[in-house]
């Protein structure tokens, strides 16, 4: 393949990829945040104290989390074209990408937040502080560190997820390594969207250590 | 040695009439505790567990008072109910004649803005410097920016961290975070502060800068002081009154002086021993016998407060025995700002010295307590 081609075809892949990644990230984090901040706090004799709605949402929450990925693309077609108006395509594929890192980020955040010392909710209640605050201005701002790395690991494994959704059309760097480099037999466009897939999530990973350390002030000495 | 030199042993002598005196009891007490009881269920779910058995008490006003009482005696229960942070399963907490319980969530939130709290483990924010920290239940308040900065930079100033203003907890002391943790409880001008064991984590010099602050505190801004603490030295350094907490029941309360230098309970008395000074060495105490024979020693506690303790009664008790004293064991020290010396010295049980160390003391007005006899 002639390599301006076959750079065109990369960026359009590396553009969908984004386009979907981004999307499902950001929708399922603005879902699966609140959730996780429930499911850390809803325990009994916690900030949200509602041990059966806990229950109930850790096991909606397990549920989706242990349905194969493949799977759930396909079993969710009818709800898919619901929302998209059409099962096949980049829009189309955000949809399961959506669903599935919803639960992903509520279980990461919910460990990012039960991290933080129960003290500090003991401290913030003693000035006065509301659940809003507490959730606010304690419990999201002292997980700051881990819930970054818990986005991070999100983005990584969304970018994976996003591979498989070729099935659906959705495209992307995945879709072209499977159409191109093995359906094709192209093994140059195969490591080609191989290196842009490392170059990637590494550039993700990076990025969101170093957020992370920044956010951390835990063990700073001068 | 126990059944010698507790009342209501015989030989027990009296205290000059002056250290008997009531306290002076504030119009309308700070916070009250009335009745209260505290069950939490057990793990299993059956059972319960008494962590309050009905505790009657009152907080002076502009008072530092101190609950003490050993691990698990239900100090922090107690002073959890004062915020609201914990409710009573009976009875009722009345903060500056409010009861706690009445409360809905807002006023209740209200009221938390009127008693600060400080922590054994500090409970900072690790992702806030100090000023942030300091500025946390100010932003809670809803305060604006600039009212906010012209409220932490005095407090930073106080409790003398003025060069740390920018620095994170993991950057200070001990002994730093803890002085963060009360300039914050301070921040909204409480008229109250709680403080759960706040000097447990430090060492004692650091223990005494911070208490020191404490009294400071109290003393400039009039803050009534309810601190919970397992350390006698805390409370005798800076507490007026105190009460003595055990399994769930206040068995002793009053003014530190008081029940510090005329324990009457069993918990009180475990606990005092632990202070330098007031035992005597075990070698001294096996060999003491409840009578006295021939040729015998007495053994005798000097207690000195008031004005015997600024008298220099030692060296006029040596010239009126003669050479005969010996001093065992002894300590002078100040229990709540009060002078106090307690000394263990013992002479001839002949009944010439014994008389006249009988006129000294009755001239003196010196308190003594005879502890027995030995060789
Ligand atoms: N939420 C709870 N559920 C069950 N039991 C509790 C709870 N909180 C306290 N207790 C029990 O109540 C008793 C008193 O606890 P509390 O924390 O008041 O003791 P403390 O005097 O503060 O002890 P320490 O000096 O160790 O802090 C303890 O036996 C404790 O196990
Ligand atoms: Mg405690």
């Amino acid at each position: 393949m002639a390599p301006d081609m076959l750079l065109a075809l990369l960026w359009k892949a590396l553009v969908q990829t984004v386009h979907m990644v981004a999307v499902a990230g950001l929708i399922g984090t603005l879902v699966g945040l609140p959730i996780g901040v429930f499911l850390a706090n809803s325990g009994r004799g916690e900030l949200f104290a509602a041990p059966m709605v806990n229950r109930i949402v850790g096991l909606i929450v397990n549920a989706t989390r242990s349905t194969p990925f493949i799977i759930l693309v396909v079993a969710i077609i009818p709800f898919t074209r619901l929302v998209a108006g059409t099962s096949i395509g980049t829009s189309a594929a955000i949809v399961p990408l959506t669903l599935a890192t919803i639960p992903f980020v509520a279980r990461l955040i919910e460990a990012a937040i039960r991290e933080v010392d129960r003290g500090l909710i003991e401290a913030a209640r003693a000035m006065g502080a509301s659940r809003w605050q507490i959730v606010t201005k304690v419990l999201i701002a002292e997980a700051r560190p881990g819930i970054t790395l818990a986005l991070t690991l999100t983005l990584v494994s969304l970018i994976g997820y996003s591979a498989m959704v070729g099935a659906v059309g959705g495209g992307g760097l995945g879709d072209l390594g499977i159409r191109y480099g093995y359906q094709r037999f192209m093994p140059e466009v195969m490591a080609a969207v191989v290196v842009v897939l490392i170059l990637l999530v590494q550039a993700v990973q990076s990025a969101g250590d170093a957020l992370a350390r920044r956010f951390d002030k835990r063990n700073r000495q001068t | 040695m126990h059944t010698v030199s507790n009342p209501p042993a015989p030989g027990r002598a009296v205290l000059p009439s002056g250290a008997e005196m009531a306290p002076p009891v504030a119009a309308s007490p700070m916070v009250s505790f009335r009745g209260v009881t505290k069950r939490f269920a057990d793990r299993g779910g059956k059972g319960e567990f008494i962590a309050l058995a009905g505790v009657d008490l009152e907080v002076p006003k502009g008072a530092i008072t101190g609950i003490i009482g050993r691990s698990g005696a239900g100090k922090s229960t107690l002073i959890r109910l004062v915020n609201g942070l914990e409710n009573p399963t009976s009875g009722s907490v009345l903060v500056d004649g409010v009861d706690v319980g009445g409360l809905d969530e807002t006023k209740l939130r209200g009221l938390r803005r009127q008693v600060g709290m400080i922590f054994q483990h500090f409970n900072l924010l690790s992702s806030r410097t100090v000023y942030g920290n300091i500025a946390l239940p100010l932003e809670i308040a809803g305060l604006s920016r600039a009212a906010i900065k012209a409220r932490v930079a005095p407090l930073i100033d106080l409790v003398g961290l003025s060069d740390k203003a920018g620095r994170y907890p993991a950057e200070l002391s001990g002994g730093q975070k803890q002085r963060v943790g009360i300039a914050r409880a301070l921040a909204t001008e409480p008229k109250l502060l709680l403080s759960d064991e706040a000097t447990s984590a430090l060492d004692p010099e650091t223990t005494q800068s911070i208490l020191d602050l404490l009294k400071t505190i109290n003393r400039d801004l009039g803050l009534t002081v309810l601190l919970i603490t397992h350390e006698m030295e805390v409370v005798k350094s800076i507490a007026s009154e105190v009460a003595v907490i055990d399994k769930g029941l206040i068995v002793e309360s009053g003014r530190t002086f008081d029940v510090f230098t005329r324990p009457r309970h069993e918990t009180t008395r475990a606990l005092l021993s632990g202070l330098p000074g007031t035992k005597l060495p075990d070698a001294i105490t096996r060999r003491l016998k409840a009578d006295g024979g021939t040729g015998d020693r007495i053994y005798t506690r000097l207690t000195f407060f008031g004005a015997t303790a600024e008298q220099p009664l030692i060296a006029r008790l040596m010239s009126e025995l003669g050479a005969e004293v010996n001093i065992i064991t002894g300590t002078i020290d100040e229990i709540a700002g009060e002078p106090y010396g307690s000394l263990v010295v013992s002479y001839s049980a002949d009944p010439a010295v014994l008389s006249r160390a009988e006129a000294f003391y009755a001239q003196t007005g010196l308190s003594t307590e005879v502890l027995g006899y030995g060789a």
